[in-house]
């Protein structure tokens, strides 16, 4: 009779010390669900990866999978195509539900990054030392030879955390080491200004430099003075 | 009588009292100007550099050219704290602190793009409708000069700025001198004053170039170009009354005084708007240069991305021999290709004399259709100078429409050179159709002869073997040309508009008619004050001109032979296409 | 012998038309008013410091109003004359004759022509060489100048703080910018860039073996091409699909392989990135182990040497 007594506790004790573990289970569960239905085409059904087609996913931890799917970098269409920022092929909670799936491989946790803690002038500097050789030095995206490179004008912090440390498809990743947690919350705050940059010059057209500042002289600017000279002047001999 | 006194009439005096000038501002006042739209494209350009010029005065009296470090302390947050150099620390707070600055600074830049821009639409304009021919090539190579000095002019402007943009086109620069073959470490090493970043007396001699030296430059090329167009006068396009000898449009004063001004006023105008509406070159979201640093996407101003386009495309191989290096890359975009382009450019005259086997002064212009062929090299050299400048944003190409970045590249490494002989060709045939349906409608005309029939109505004449009868030329003496005749009357008008009626002499006028004529086989007869006559030397009337109820009248007793209608030829295939096309038309209609 | 008649230079009327429009000129009016207004407005914004919009806006609209009413006046108030101008021939073959006569002239009792003419072309030859002589004096400071390079056996390796810095602090796949300790960070032999790969997939030539520590390689940042900062490292994620490592210069987009000692594999540059060996000190922290395997930058005649 104690003994029973003392199995209850003790499983009792036990469901109440991980409360998290049932609820942890369902979202796991609810996963692998949609795991199977959607990825193990290209990852294999025990998320080992498939030669030739799409990497293991085991290891690689919640930071990955939350990066992709949240900014619908994956699925991908077909295997061996660029990941593009896309529209999200999954419903939150349903992306909660395979970040936790592929979590359970264990791996990297999600990183925070609060721009709130960053400092707006360390993180441009950081911005332009390390990453606008590829996303150009106001995020606008841009090309490095045989792949194209994003702008940043929809990345959330955390999915700039998560880039950061993970370095997705072709970019190389910035160990804690070498971007320390306030650097980070520095980038993070850099790259929401980058969204509104102060354009007090008037309309920003981009962004972009002499591009679009040389097709405004000459369809605004060029245009309205030959449309004012065709005015003014005489448009026959007579 | 006494005239009645005019507020104006103070202000000639004095003009006439202290210089004597007043016979210099009567010609400057009656100063005739074609004014065709197109011909006001080069004021354009003059008026950008005025406020190029004024808003250039004031940018100097704020800029520092300095390298020397400092921390930026400003308003604009994320430079909080960079060290950057006093050059870009000084744009920056002009732009962020002082009042109007901004608007000025980016005027400044605006009008420097637009500047470039209408110096290029106004050599297009040059070009094409041969105005560099006699005596203008001179006046044509000034030009061409100050588009050079205008691209260098620029380049430094807004180098001034030591951002990271344009710090990133200054190494390149530094580069493209060096990789001129044999001297180019040298000369490299002596413009910059060390080997890069150079040594800290580049920012103030820039400076000093950017506003004094190449302005002063301009300035007097600028002023030469406009004595010379006064000295020859402006070209103008064909037309009634219009002759190699003359000059037909509206005098300098009021009319084209006031509607000058106005341009200037407008140019004014829009690059203010765009100073104040459109950014330009914010370089504190650019940041300041760094040896170490680069950004993604930087590009040159507009008016040098022929030169980045060449720079990409060139394959990447250097002779070497015996371990010199002969001819470093960029030499080949940098240098040798704009090289080529402007040496093009300055050689078109002589070129075009040698081509056309014409030495004479032109005063009317050619409307493109009227040269195929200058018209289709010069589409064939601007086409090549296009394409390369387009291949300077193949990667915006392939990031906006994912189109290979390599493969367009390889693919015009070779299409710059197919592409402009296509243009070439295909440009000649179309305005060689235009050409030959507008000019001379009656020589060489194809259709039917109609003779109208007494009761109304016409009977189409057919000639016995099916063609359309032909007109014969006539024998006999060759008659005037409408040329002469414009001559004969702009002499007459001359005179007769120009004389009081008592001083009018008959034989006067006579032998002043008979100059105009040019002294060839023909000569004017005056029998009175309303008109003329023109003979031939054996006496034989050609044409009558009689000045009634307001307008000359001329009638003509010989046609003039290269006015006469040939025999008919075969209508081209466009014109084929353009009736089958009328006739479909006129069937839909209702 | 041709004479002139008064004014043939002047241009005569051809025809003459007075537009006697009141509804034009009080157009006129109207428009320099606003003008006028447009102008105080922007006097008015410039005093309390408004945005550069405003005070484009207002001083653009005044210049656009004046400029309408000096076309309007120029085309529909003041009259409107077509003049012809008759142009005398531009040579002048009397004058031209007197001129020939003249510069000829210049000439009268010079016997020793050829000789004058002689002497004065081998003046013309030394005088343009001596203007170009500096030019080529500058030869071997230049070359020296160039050849400068702050990179030697035992100088540390320092991050963009200045901090001393191991393989550990990059992850698989990163890159860091670094410089020499101590040096200007602005001589375009200063810049390096470190990438760190796995060790199998390095491929370096024999003699250079040594240079990469723990899959680290380092290479001159600055491109061999124009000089830009080849800001750009390409590292697969995935390998079996993806476009191998890289580095790449933003500018005109050379692109050099860190795996076989900086071989350029696309783009304009036509000298592999000069490599710099690298060294471990006690503590694990990155040393140059010699200087830079080749001259930094942009090419010239010597570069190679």
């Amino acid at each position: 009779m104690a003994a029973l007594a003392f199995l209850c506790a003790a499983l009792w004790l036990l469901g109440v010390s991980s409360p998290q573990s049932g609820a942890q289970g369902d979202l796991v569960q609810r996963g692998r669900a949609l795991y199977e239905d959607g990825c193990s085409s290209c990852h294999g059904l025990d998320a080992r990866g498939i030669a030739g087609r799409a990497p293991s996913l085991r290891g690689v931890g919640e930071q990955a999978a939350d990066f992709y799917l949240s900014t619908g970098r994956m699925p991908l269409d077909r295997p061996g195509a660029q990941p593009v920022r896309g529209e999200p092929a999954y419903p939150p909670d349903e992306i909660r539900a395979l970040v936790a799936f592929v979590g359970s491989f264990g791996g990297p946790r999600i990183p925070v990054a609060d721009p709130a803690r960053g400092n707006i002038a360390e993180g441009r500097e950081l911005f332009t030392e390390n990453c606008a050789g590829c996303h150009q030095v106001v995020g606008e995206g841009g090309m490095v030879t045989r792949a194209s490179v994003p702008d940043l004008k929809q990345a959330t912090p955390r999915q700039v955390a998560e880039a950061v440390r993970l370095g997705p498809y072709l970019m190389p990743p910035f160990s804690a080491r070498q971007l320390d947690q306030g650097q980070l919350d520095s980038v993070a705050r850099y790259v929401q200004y980058t969204k509104e940059p102060e354009d007090r010059g008037g309309w920003g057209i981009g962004h972009l430099g002499p591009i679009p500042e040389g097709m405004v002289a000459w369809l605004l600017g060029l245009v309205a003075l030959v449309l004012t000279i065709r005015l003014i002047g005489e448009r026959t001999t007579e | 009588m006494i005239p009645r006194p005019h507020p104006t009439d103070d202000a000639v005096r004095f003009v006439d009292d202290r210089l004597g000038a007043s016979k210099a501002v009567k010609k400057a006042l009656r100063y005739v100007f074609p004014d065709h739209w197109s011909f006001m494209l080069g004021e354009i350009a003059l008026y950008c550099f005025a406020v190029l010029v004024a808003t250039g005065i004031f940018l100097a009296l704020f800029y520092s050219p300095s390298d020397s470090d400092v921390i930026y302390r400003g308003v604009y947050e994320p430079l909080r704290g960079a060290e950057v150099s006093e050059s870009f620390g000084s744009v920056v707070n002009l732009s962020f602190d002082v009042p109007a600055g901004l608007l000025i600074r980016q005027t400044h830049h605006w009008a420097a793009d637009v500047f470039v821009a209408a110096i290029v639409l106004h050599l297009l304009r040059v070009f094409f409708t041969a105005a560099f021919r006699k005596p203008r090539d001179v006046n044509y190579f000034v030009g061409v000069t100050m588009l050079g000095l205008a691209l260098v002019e620029g380049f430094l402007g807004y180098s001034l700025v030591d951002d990271l943009l344009s710090g990133m086109g200054l190494v390149i620069a530094y580069s493209v001198l060096m990789s001129v073959p044999l001297i180019g470490a040298q000369a490299a090493v002596l413009v910059w004053g060390d080997a890069w970043p150079g040594s800290p007396e580049l920012w103030p001699r820039m400076f000093i170039v950017h506003v004094l030296v190449i302005p002063l430059i301009l300035g007097g090329l600028i002023a030469t170009h406009l004595t010379m167009i006064m000295r020859h006068h402006h070209t103008q396009f064909r037309g009634p009354r219009r002759t190699e000898h003359n000059v037909v449009g509206t005098p300098l004063w009021p009319a084209y005084a006031l509607r000058s001004l106005g341009l200037a006023a407008a140019v004014v105008a829009v690059l203010v708007l765009l100073g104040g509406l459109v950014q330009i070159n914010p370089i504190w979201e650019w940041g300041p240069y760094h040896t170490a640093d680069a950004t993604n996407g930087a590009q040159p101003d507009w008016y040098l991305g022929w030169l980045i386009g060449g720079l990409r495309l060139v394959f990447g191989y250097e002779p070497v021999v015996f371990g010199y290096t002969l001819v470093p890359n960029p030499f080949w975009g940098g240098v040798a290709f704009p090289l080529v382009v402007f040496g093009i450019l300055y050689a078109w005259p002589w070129l075009d004399r040698r081509r056309e086997r014409d030495q004479a002064h032109h005063q009317l212009l050619d409307l493109p259709r009227d040269n195929p062929r200058r018209t289709a090299l010069g589409a064939a050299l601007f086409a090549w100078v296009a394409i390369v400048f387009f291949v300077g944003a193949l990667d915006r190409i392939y990031f906006l429409l994912g189109v290979p970045y390599e493969g367009q590249i390889w693919f015009w490494r070779f299409g710059i050179f197919v592409v402009p002989v296509l243009v070439y060709f295909v440009v000649r045939r179309v305005t060689t159709e235009l050409s030959v349906g507008r000019a001379r409608v009656l020589r060489g005309w194809y259709g039917q002869t109609v003779r109208r029939a007494p009761g109304g109505g016409f009977e189409v004449l057919t000639p016995p073997d099916g063609a359309a009868p032909s007109v014969p030329a006539p024998e006999g003496p060759k008659g005037v040309t409408d040329t002469e005749l414009g001559r004969v009357i702009n002499a007459l008008t001359a005179t007769l508009n120009d004389q009081r009626p008592e001083r009018l002499d008959v034989d006067r006028l006579q032998s002043l008619v008979t100059d105009s004529l040019g002294g060839e086989e023909k000569l004017a007869v005056v029998p009175d004050l309303n008109g003329a006559q023109v003979l031939d030397t054996r006496g034989e009337r050609l044409a009558d001109i009689r000045f009634a109820g307001g307008a000359w009248t001329v009638e003509r007793a010989v046609p003039a032979r290269d006015e006469l209608p040939a025999s008919p030829r075969e209508p081209t295939r466009g014109e084929k296409a353009r009736a089958r096309a009328r006739g479909a038309w006129r069937k839909l209609r209702p | 012998m041709r004479r002139r008649p008064p004014g043939q230079d002047e241009a005569t009327t051809w025809e003459r038309e007075v537009p006697r429009s009141g509804v034009m000129e009080g157009l006129v009016a109207l428009l320099l008013a606003v003008a006028g207004v447009c102008a105080a407005a922007f006097a008015v914004l410039y005093v309390l410091d408004a945005s550069t919009q405003l005070l484009g806006l207002s001083l653009g609209l005044a210049f656009a109003a004046l400029a309408a009413a000096l076309v309007v006046a120029g085309k529909r108030v003041v009259p409107q004359e077509t003049a012809i101008l008759d142009k005398p021939p531009l040579p002048d073959p009397e004058e031209r004759e007197e001129v020939r006569e003249l510069v000829r002239d210049a000439g009268e009792g010079v016997s020793r022509r050829g000789l004058i003419v002689g002497a004065a072309g081998v003046a013309g030859c030394g005088l343009g060489a001596a203007l170009v002589l500096p030019i080529a004096s500058l030869g071997p400071g230049a070359d020296a100048r160039l050849a400068r390079t702050p990179w030697r056996r035992g100088r540390y390796l320092v991050d963009e703080e200045g901090e001393r810095f191991g393989p550990d602090d990059l992850a698989l796949g990163g890159f860091l910018t670094a410089f020499p300790e101590g040096a200007d960070k602005e001589e375009v032999g200063s810049p390096v860039i470190l990438a760190r790969l796995r060790s199998q997939e390095l491929d370096l030539p024999p003699e250079r073996r040594g240079w990469a520590q723990d899959g680290v390689v380092a290479y001159s940042k600055i491109c061999t091409h124009a000089g830009c900062a080849v800001a750009m490292f390409r590292y697969p994620l995935y390998p079996p699909q993806t476009p191998p490592p890289a580095l790449v210069c933003p500018c005109h987009y050379s692109t050099f392989d860190p795996r076989n000692g900086g071989e350029r594999t696309f783009g304009p540059a036509a000298r592999a990135l000069p490599q710099l060996p690298l060294m471990l000190d006690a503590q694990r922290r990155f040393v140059a182990g010699g200087p830079l395997s080749g001259r930094p930058g942009p090419s010239y005649l010597t570069v190679r040497k």
